[in-house]
């Protein structure tokens, strides 16, 4: 990391908003071909869930986003009554991972990401 | 402050506030969920002035190019005439100046209508009969100087419209047609983009304008075309796509027949099957997907699973009305 980049959001270091529109994609891919997973993710109304995919991503990158513990509790509350659980947090941290490898992001900077989506692993599963 | 308009009443925008919050504020109903930008219910359209661009991010190219935006994330820097989705369409007088068989069941109606100018071949318009009797039909040809529209309607059993098309409409005969509507079009943009048409049955009207429009535009990449039905008799214009192909060397085109007798020169199977077969890899493709809806919601999931990306799949589904 260059000095001048210091203090400049982990978001706008990884690429802003054509980085999170080059991931989206690729993420949902994986996650479409996984049967651990895909059940939680809807194949109907694609566009709807590619949305929320970005949404995921742009906060995952330290983005602007409204979202609230509360928020991810009460949008997932529905996938955990389907049995949502930790194993398939650790999937979908597998796919985030691996996408952004897969686009050439630096380790740190997946490291990062990674740390951000993995500290909502509590209210997304309502724990 | 900005001025905001709808039909004939206005309403205003405050400085940082949004077009949504404003209409709220003004006791204006629209549809809204999420208020920043993922769920699309707050869409609306500018009908005078593009509208920010960052109101309009994530939104197919199409959608962009028709002025829509999400009013949640739109701050306006100038006064907007806006539409809401449930406004009243306006609807032109058409005659009737062609009623022909294509094949053994579908219809060639062409339509004059003045009024109706400004569309994309791949819209859709809604026609109306004396009583109120309406149904969509896609546009199957580029604007054209006669001011003629060209639909392809297939005869379903006991349907009422098309039962009246079939055994009523003359050529003189008028009717009701309505603004343009639908983004399933082309966009002269990225000319060297490979282009995917698969379609069943009369859903060949949209793909065929869309063709005509991508060709007069001179697009210069790949053009596949995968017409489909069960059985060759319901497929038409055969010889004319063959003949474009002859004219057109980036363009291709495969009849597709899924049941037992394949007569020589198309592949045996559903259209989009036999599409998914020839091609492997989707990145980067424009798709257009019309017919059958079942058709559309498998092809559009396997298109993106081969590569293409989502905001470059146009879809448009039959929606038929169930017999009464």
């Amino acid at each position: 990391m260059s000095e001048e980049t210091t203090g400049t959001s982990l978001y706008e270091r990884i690429g802003g908003e054509a980085a999170v529109d080059a991931a989206v994609e690729l993420f949902y891919r994986k996650v479409l071909n996984d049967y651990r997973i895909n059940r939680y993710f809807g194949k109907t109304d694609m566009e709807t869930q590619l949305a929320k995919q970005k949404a995921f991503f742009t906060m995952a990158f330290g983005g602007p986003n409204n979202y609230t513990g509360e928020d991810m509790r009460t949008v997932h509350a529905r996938l955990v009554k389907m049995g949502l659980d930790s194993s398939h947090f650790d999937a979908v941290m597998e796919h985030l991972g691996a996408t952004l490898t897969e686009l050439g992001v630096p380790a740190d900077l997946i490291s990062e990401a990674a740390a951000i989506a993995e500290s909502t692993r509590n209210d997304v599963l309502g724990k | 402050m900005t001025k905001l308009t709808i039909d004939d009443n206005s309403f205003n925008c405050q400085n940082d506030e949004t077009v949504l919050d404003a209409l709220i504020r003004q006791d204006v109903d629209v549809s809204h969920a999420c208020k920043k930008g993922t769920c699309h219910c707050c869409m609306l359209r500018s009908s005078d002035s593009m509208p920010p661009s960052i109101s309009q991010e994530g939104l197919k190219d199409t959608l962009k190019n028709l002025g829509y935006f999400l009013s949640c994330l739109c701050t306006p820097v100038q006064d907007m005439s806006i539409k809401l989705p449930e406004q009243s369409e306006i609807f032109s007088a058409g005659k009737i100046v062609v009623n022909e068989m294509l094949n053994r069941n579908t219809i060639l109606l062409i339509i004059e209508c003045q009024d109706v100018v400004e569309y994309k071949a791949g819209q859709f318009v809604n026609l109306q009969r004396q009583d109120g009797l309406t149904r969509s039909y896609s546009i199957a040809n580029t604007p054209k100087e006669d001011k003629t529209l060209e639909f392809h309607i297939r005869q379903l059993p006991g349907g009422k419209f098309t039962g009246w098309v079939f055994d009523e409409l003359k050529v003189g005969d008028t009717l009701s047609v309505s603004e343009p509507l639908g983004h399933c079009f082309y966009l002269p943009e990225r000319k060297e983009q490979g282009i995917l048409l698969v379609g069943t049955g009369s859903g060949l009207a949209p793909l065929a304008g869309i063709l005509k429009d991508a060709l007069l535009h001179g697009h210069s990449g790949p053009i596949q075309l995968f017409h489909g039905s069960s059985e060759f008799e319901d497929l038409y214009r055969v010889d004319e796509m063959h003949q474009l192909t002859k004219e057109n060397p980036n363009f291709t085109y495969v009849p597709c027949v899924s049941g037992q007798h394949v007569p020589e020169g198309c592949s045996k199977g559903r259209a989009n099957t036999v599409a998914l077969d020839a091609l492997s890899d989707l990145s980067g493709w424009r798709v257009f997907l019309c017919g059958h809806p079942e058709m559309i919601e498998t092809m559009k999931t396997d298109a993106f699973m081969k590569g293409a990306s989502m905001k470059d799949i146009y879809t448009d589904a039959f929606l038929v009305s169930t017999p009464e």
